[in-house]
């Protein structure tokens, strides 16, 4: 197998001194030229399966919906839910839909993007505490100034087409402002 | 010396694929179960520590998932090790043993089936000379039984008595994945699988866990009637390079033995040889006698849930430690390529 050397990464540009290695402060003679690269090709295929809770939250999404799952102990919603409430320990079978409204937790204004599918920078990535659940979903906005994102800013997905709904988080194409007032810090206590 | 005990353990039904759940699904009811069995919640554990492998996951930090069965938040002391939950309760008996903690959670599992397993194992190998050539595990335990047939250390008549009689044994083990055996005749006339490997020398590839409560002195024996006290436990570790051992025999177990005081009689002994022809290997560093009942649940030869199987050898000696069917046992536990690293476990009834 013929590699590439200038094609077998797939990590972002970064700008010059920002992570990169150092020079090593101790010189290393080797006499002859040192093997610097050793090139192993290799991959491993995973059939994973999501699980019970994991996959009435991925079916709903299919139908636009945003399933969370019930702590039977503290009431609270998970979400997405992976069958089990962390703080009780105990399997989560009541699924309660949540959203699709929102309210921006966190916020970071990108200005380097990584991967294939990142949007134009700069963009803001945020969490996103969908209406009834005590965690928040992850994502970017959209149809808005960077500069004007904001803590406790109400928001709604945007979904792609009915014709490309899949099992996926991608159908969330991106999350945008609506017309609500702001949502009080303090309201967001214990879910940041 | 602090007196610790196990004092519960609970493990799933092991099957080859627990297609339908995803890992913190599967492991809730087994550390549940062990938890109720002692009447604990997570408020009484001092330190959780837990096995798993991001390889057989095929996830990044699966473990952290996991840890949502044990109700970690509010935070808890927790710790995790890239192993055998044997290796867990290794690290929970030494903090117990320090005096940070007085109990301890301990639990290990792994789902194998998403992946190939035996392409998974060879990633445990070193990455720059072995690991390119991508050796299956099968293949590799196959070099060592091609050892051992060769120096007369074994036979492949012995061979298909070691998988007849611990599968047969699983019969009792309502636990077991794969149950009962032809005759060790039929075993023989079975073609090679990875020569000189047939396929009844090999482990099946399971889904699973386990779970141990672990408690010091009279909180032990507050918790259990009959604690399952462990007298000794030591693991010791061969060369990481397989071409540099001797695959003849497991020095790393005899010294573990004999660190953890494997000496008097035993009434069973729990050993986690996945393939047929390491069970000998395993028995003859403990240096048992013959009167030794070995396996009585069938060993990983009946189930072997990758990073849980050897923690299951110490739950099933102390689960008949507190049942009050044997008084001392000595259970053992394997990791790494061809029984690289091994640990060994002494348990006792009494006070």
């Amino acid at each position: 197998m013929t590699v590439d050397p200038s094609e077998d990464r797939s990590v972002s540009v970064l700008p010059d001194d920002l992570w990169t290695q150092p020079t090593p402060s101790v010189p290393v003679d080797l006499g002859d030229e040192p093997v610097r690269r050793q090139v192993v090709p290799g991959s491993m295929r995973y059939d994973y399966t999501p699980g019970l809770a994991s996959s009435r939250f991925l079916r709903g999404l299919a139908e636009k919906r945003i399933l969370g799952e019930r702590c039977p102990e503290t009431g609270e919603v998970y979400v997405p839910p992976r069958g089990v409430s962390p703080v009780s320990g105990l399997p989560t079978t009541e699924q309660v839909e949540v959203g699709p409204s929102a309210t921006i937790t966190a916020f970071c204004v990108v200005h380097i993007g990584f991967g294939v599918n990142a949007p134009p920078t700069p963009f803001v990535s945020a969490l996103f505490l969908p209406d009834g659940a005590a965690v928040s979903l992850y994502g970017t906005m959209g149809e808005i100034p960077y500069d004007e994102v904001r803590i406790g800013m109400r928001v709604e997905p945007v979904w792609v087409d009915d014709d490309q709904l899949t099992e996926s988080m991608e159908n969330i194409r991106y999350w945008r402002p609506i017309d609500e007032p702001d949502v009080p810090a303090e309201q967001l206590k214990g879910h940041m | 010396m602090r007196d610790v005990a196990i004092v519960s353990v609970a493990q799933s039904q092991h099957r080859r694929a627990a297609a339908e759940l995803n890992e913190v699904e599967m492991i809730q009811p087994v550390i549940r179960a062990a938890l109720d069995q002692v009447g604990a919640t997570i408020s009484d554990i001092d330190f959780t520590c837990s096995g798993s492998s991001d390889y057989l996951a095929g996830q990044a930090f699966s473990f952290v998932m996991t840890l949502d069965a044990v109700g970690a938040w509010p935070p808890i002391v927790e710790s995790h090790v890239e192993m055998d939950g044997a290796w867990a309760l290794y690290e929970a008996w030494l903090k117990i043993q320090t005096g940070a903690a007085d109990t301890a959670f301990v639990y290990s599992y792994s789902k194998a089936s998403p992946g190939d397993l035996p392409r998974v194992m060879s990633r445990m190998l070193d990455p720059y000379y072995a690991g390119p050539l991508w050796p299956d595990s099968v293949a590799y335990a196959g070099l060592q039984a091609r050892a051992m047939l060769d120096a007369g250390v074994t036979t492949e008549q012995r061979m298909a008595e070691v998988a007849h009689r611990n599968r047969e044994a699983a019969r009792n083990n309502p636990n077991a994945q794969v149950v009962g055996s032809a005759s060790v005749e039929d075993l023989l006339a079975a073609p090679m699988f990875s020569d000189p490997l047939r396929v009844h020398d090999c482990p099946p590839i399971s889904d699973g866990g386990v779970a141990v409560v672990l408690a010091a002195g009279d909180r032990a024996r507050d918790w259990a009637e009959r604690p399952a006290w462990i007298r000794g436990i030591d693991h010791r570790i061969d060369s990481h390079q397989v071409g540099a051992r001797d695959l003849t025999t497991a020095p790393s177990v005899a010294i573990a033995a004999q660190r953890a005081g494997v000496d008097g009689a035993f009434d069973v002994a729990e050993v986690h040889a996945p393939f047929t022809h390491q069970e000998q290997l395993v028995l003859d560093g403990l240096g048992l006698g013959d009167d030794v009942v070995v396996n009585p649940s069938g060993g990983a030869l009946a189930a072997n849930p990758m990073m849980a199987a050897g923690l299951i050898r110490l739950g099933e000696v102390a689960t008949r430690i507190m049942d009050g069917s044997v008084g001392r046992g000595v259970a053992h536990a394997t990791a790494g390529q061809l029984l690289q690293q091994n640990l060994v476990c002494v348990l006792e009834g009494g006070d």
